[in-house]
């Protein structure tokens, strides 16, 4: 379980995070979903401490956090497994080499163990038979689910992915999305997405929690989130005239 | 202020960079990388430039010692000199800066830029560590071996001038080379190198790694990187003549 309270943090003096507070449930996909330039990205990298907050607190499980000194964030980091928008793989290594990468750097398996482990996230996440091309020679779909293998390569207690369908079409999406709810039920984490993407949340939002302006302005199911009377989520939820006229229906 | 903050954010990067490493194999495999990255493949453009300015400076010190008073074998000495005292070190190191400089900047900008630095951070891995040592290090170790290749290459650039230019007799340019030799320039020359070889990859990686924005951030960065590490290089070059040459 991942709980932020009461968290803030602002940029001169306009604040990007007003007092959010929520709690990440294991084994659940926990979606942040809100507009560009809500705030969503910063809430998740002060999450996972990219970010320092100007106040308030970040638990992972017993932990806090947000006031440890960076070895003992390190340690928790290495339960850690974050999917980033842009896959962020490592151009110099192959797609066997990235995953690879936490296990050389954190276990002291021996190398058939490791690439035993290796080929078991890649096959996981339905990548095989590439394992020695590089990031550049992959296509968008390809990345992110490279990203996944390396991202659960050390069963991570907790997964945290940043709009991991941004660059997709919505089928190559929901791939990826039902990759995510499947691993988060398959593993027992706790997971938290970040997206804009209402097929995401219509697919795997178990929590969804909806950030306005800085200010977590809603909170619920994904079955919940169509039958809201809240105008900024419906202006967001609804948001083409179609939907809008569905809605009104 | 800013060159206060700069000169505070590089010295506190550096302390996370020689800090304890997360694995010393891995720092072993990286470092080893980046010997074949900084230092074999600099090598091309060192034999090159220095085997042309080992030739020139032959023919400009002997176009300048006309005066029959003066013994032929002097133009090796003067060549020997320039090449050890300044050339292979200086002025190598210069070349470097936008060889090695740029590319270090640009490599680790675009790494930041791609989240690929906040993806080694996320997974607990102190990243400056991990990129930025092992390059220090492969520079500390190579830079002199490219240096003495510099010399030595610099030194055969002058005798083809003197075989195949005919610019005076190789026998002349042979002894002069060997003519009042102090070994003590071959320190002198590495002892500069090593503080070029921390200044390029440092330099460098400081500005690498504090990218901000999108591509032209990284050109940007790469080009302050070659600039700064240059001056740092020529106000190095100063302060070590002054207090090691003596």
């Amino acid at each position: 379980m991942i709980e932020v309270k009461n968290l803030f943090k602002s940029y001169e003096s306009d604040f990007v995070l007003n007092d959010v507070s929520a709690r990440f449930e294991k084994g659940k996909c926990n979606l942040i979903i809100g507009r560009s330039g809500s705030g969503k990205t910063v809430l998740l990298k002060s999450i996972v401490g990219l970010i320092e907050v100007d106040e308030g607190e970040i638990w992972y499980d017993h932990q806090k956090f947000s006031h440890l000194d960076t070895p003992s964030r390190q340690q928790i980091r290495k339960e850690m497994g974050v999917l980033f928008q842009g896959a962020a793989l490592f151009d110099s290594l192959t797609v066997e080499d990235n995953v690879l990468f936490p296990l050389d750097m954190f276990t002291s398996q021996t190398r058939n163990d490791k690439l035993d482990r290796a080929n078991f996230c890649l096959e996981r996440v339905k990548v095989t038979g590439s394992n020695g091309l590089y990031p550049a020679e992959l296509s968008g779909g390809m990345k992110k689910r490279v990203a996944i293998a390396r991202a659960i390569a050390l069963n991570p207690r907790y997964l945290l992915c940043d709009e991991p369908n941004s660059g997709l079409d919505p089928e190559t999406g929901i791939v990826i999305d039902n990759l995510i709810k499947e691993l988060t039920e398959e593993f027992q984490m706790t997971t938290i997405v970040n997206s804009h993407d209402m097929n995401s949340v219509l697919e795997i939002g178990d929590k969804v929690i909806f950030i306005y302006k800085g200010c977590k302005c809603w909170e619920g199911s994904r079955t919940e989130i169509l039958k809201t009377d809240n105008v900024a989520l419906n202006n967001f939820v609804f948001a083409t005239n179609m939907a809008k006229q569905i809605k009104r229906s | 202020m800013k060159l206060l903050s700069h000169i505070g954010s590089y010295f506190l990067l550096m302390g996370r960079a020689f800090s304890q490493p997360e694995k010393h194999s891995i720092l072993y495999r990286q470092t080893m990388r980046e010997i074949e990255k900084v230092g074999i493949n600099s090598f091309p453009i060192v034999v090159v430039i220095s085997l042309f300015v080992g030739a020139v400076i032959t023919i400009q010190t002997n176009f300048n010692i006309e005066n029959p008073l003066l013994p032929k074998y002097l133009v090796g000495v003067t060549v020997r000199d320039s090449l050890l005292l300044e050339f292979s070190s200086t002025m190598v190191a210069l070349i470097l800066a936008g060889k090695v400089g740029s590319s270090i900047a640009s490599e680790l900008g675009m790494m930041r830029i791609t989240e690929q630095i906040d993806a080694l951070e996320v997974m607990g891995i102190n990243s400056a560590s991990y990129l930025i040592l092992p390059r220090i290090i492969a520079a500390v170790l190579f830079f002199p071996i490219l240096c003495l290749l510099s010399i030595m290459v610099g030194l055969f650039g002058g005798y083809l001038a003197c075989t195949l230019g005919g610019v005076m007799p190789p026998s002349d340019y042979v002894y002069g080379i060997q003519y009042a030799f102090y070994p003590y320039y071959i320190s002198y020359a590495l002892t500069k190198t090593v503080f070029y070889a921390i200044i390029i990859t440092s330099v460098s990686s400081y500005f690498g790694y504090n990218v901000k924005g999108g591509a032209v951030e990284v050109g940007r960065s790469s080009t302050r990187a070659v600039v700064q590490s240059s001056i740092l290089i020529l106000l190095a070059n100063l302060i070590l003549t002054r207090t090691i040459l003596t």
